[in-house]
């Protein structure tokens, strides 16, 4: 790996520290409303100053990496795992059960994706979980298509004939001895996935379908801070800074990855 | 729709009236028919007919959609250009890393953004609304922004490898400029994977630009669905996403049959089938 990719590996290694220890830091309270303290711009008390209601941005910010980053985590680890499944089972039996898999894939895949989310934000309560599944529920088709892919180019090489000719009943082939060959391109993809879902996420809060107020999430932050924008900018510039930054570092992460493990060009 | 005290009887015979005391397939059935014929219902809210609501929208959206196209289009295959052509150099660097902030910044932030700078503090351009070309502006360049990113990868990753094919090279060996190989022989075949990012883009646009429309204010279908989200409108989202997807689907369908006009090899294939 590139010095470079070493640089992001350890701003989202921070990242994921923060946010798991951000209860234990000495950080005021995220929802702790400060009437005496509202509106004050960024200084060395309150880094990235107060919202409307004096709650101090930097720790909400902090407290809404543990959302986004679980969510994103998630609901690529949900897309990752149905996505494969679907892809291993359509790449290896082929014929009528590959052309169903497909066709149902060629189907949510005709919706835009965000709509889709939104789709099922609306049907299900909002709130964390909702948000997970409706990030996964059109993303697991890519990983379905490129675990396919990955199955049919290995399906036919020597190796997995001579697993056959020694035996080896088709459950063990498949997940023994193919699914391995698609561990590094599903990597890859969940790394690339990761950067689109934090976005998504905050997308989702800001329109109110993902985490609900007044948990502290980046999308719901700059939706709440949206009407005091004239009188602080600051509570809406952080939040964004940071889905920004996480983002950044996971696609260029990503982009690192891809190219190290040469896996071609992959569609997002 | 009757409010929280309506008397029992007024109840029942709303339900009657849209069919919900029959059984789930019944209802299904009866709204697929009502959609075949075009009757996508009323809005619970303003008891106005919603596909005539969309119809009245959709210009704006396709308007929209059409500017954010014309900026990021062009800005976008020039940038994959030059990041092709300076492989490895200072400028490939900087507009890598351009691309990629443009991806990971969320819409909704840079709208903001642009609003608070352009609007709010230089006072140049109406921060929102909708109506002539000067609203059409801000809420264009926010959504051409992630577009021209991706555009400008793809190009860049096209380009770079329809250079090593050997037609280049002989381009090359007869002496043509570079500037000539690169629009003439290279660029043509190497916007095949292009346009269909295109497609896809100014497909989900015309499904509407949530967030930007929202954003914005612009009176288009995305704004259009959030507002029916907001108010559990169902027969206006429902509405939406069909038509949306529907938009999306058409255009999907349309960038397939240009990639055969473009790319002869397909269409040989396709005979020898």
């Amino acid at each position: 790996m590139t010095k470079t990719g070493k640089v992001y590996l350890a701003i989202i290694l921070f990242l994921f520290a923060l946010s798991i220890a951000a209860p234990l830091l000495p950080l005021p309270d995220p929802d702790r409303i400060d009437l005496d303290s509202l509106q004050l711009a960024p200084d060395a008390r309150h880094l990235f100053g107060t919202d409307h209601k004096g709650r101090d941005l930097f720790s909400r910010s902090i407290h809404g990496a543990r959302i986004s980053i679980s969510v994103a985590i998630v609901a690529a680890l949900i897309s990752a795992c149905i996505g494969s499944l679907v892809g291993l089972a359509a790449g290896f039996c082929g014929g009528k059960i590959d052309a169903a898999l497909m066709a149902v894939v060629d189907f949510i895949l005709s919706f835009p994706s965000l709509l889709l989310a939104i789709a099922v934000s609306v049907v299900m309560n909002p709130g964390i979980h909702t948000a997970m599944i409706a990030l996964s529920a059109s993303s697991w088709t890519s990983f379905a298509r490129l675990v396919r892919g990955q199955v049919l180019a290995v399906r036919g090489l020597p190796f997995v004939d001579a697993a056959r000719a020694i035996g080896c009943s088709s459950s063990r082939v498949l997940f023994v001895h193919i699914a391995p060959q698609c561990l590094t391109v599903g990597l890859v993809m969940i790394g690339m996935k990761l950067g689109g879902f934090v976005i998504a996420e905050a997308t989702l809060s800001f329109l109110g379908l993902g985490v609900q107020p007044p948990a502290a999430s980046w999308g719901a932050m700059i939706s709440a801070n949206r009407a005091y924008i004239l009188t602080a900018p600051w509570s809406v510039f952080f939040p964004g800074i940071m889905i920004a930054l996480t983002a950044f570092c996971f696609n260029l992460f990503a982009e690192q990855l891809r190219t190290r493990y040469d896996v071609g060009r992959i569609s997002t | 729709m009757v409010g929280q005290r309506a008397d029992p009887e007024t109840i029942e015979s709303i339900r009657k009236e849209i069919g919900a005391d029959k059984g789930f397939a019944a209802q299904y059935v009866g709204y697929l028919k009502l959609i075949v014929q075009g009757n996508f219902g009323k809005s619970y809210y303003t008891n106005r007919d919603v596909l005539e609501d969309i119809a009245s929208k959709l210009p704006n959206t396709a308007g929209l959609a059409l500017a954010a196209m014309c900026i990021a289009i062009p800005c976008g295959i020039a940038a994959g250009m030059i990041m092709a052509y300076r492989r490895g150099g200072f400028a490939e660097k900087v507009l890598g890393m351009l691309s990629i902030g443009g991806l990971s910044a969320p819409v909704f932030w840079v709208g903001l953004m642009i609003m608070i700078v352009f609007s709010l503090e230089l006072k140049l351009l109406p921060p929102s609304g909708s109506g002539g070309p000067r609203f059409l502006i801000l809420p264009a360049i926010v959504l051409a922004i992630p577009v021209s990113c991706s555009l400008a990868r793809v190009t860049a990753a096209s380009v770079q490898e329809t250079m090593r094919a050997l037609y280049a090279r002989t381009a090359t060996a007869k002496g043509l400029s570079r500037l000539k190989i690169a629009i003439v022989h290279v660029l043509r075949n190497a916007l095949i994977p292009v346009v269909t990012v295109i497609g896809l883009d100014f497909g989900s646009y015309l499904s509407g630009a949530v967030v930007t429309e929202t954003i914005f204010g612009w009176d288009g279908i995305g704004r259009f669905t959030m507002q029916g989200i907001i108010t559990r409108d169902y027969p206006v989202i429902m509405g939406c996403i069909i038509v949306s997807t529907f938009a999306f689907v058409i255009v999907n369908t349309l960038t397939d049959l240009l990639y055969h006009y473009l790319d002869p090899r397909m269409r040989i294939d396709d005979e020898n089938r």
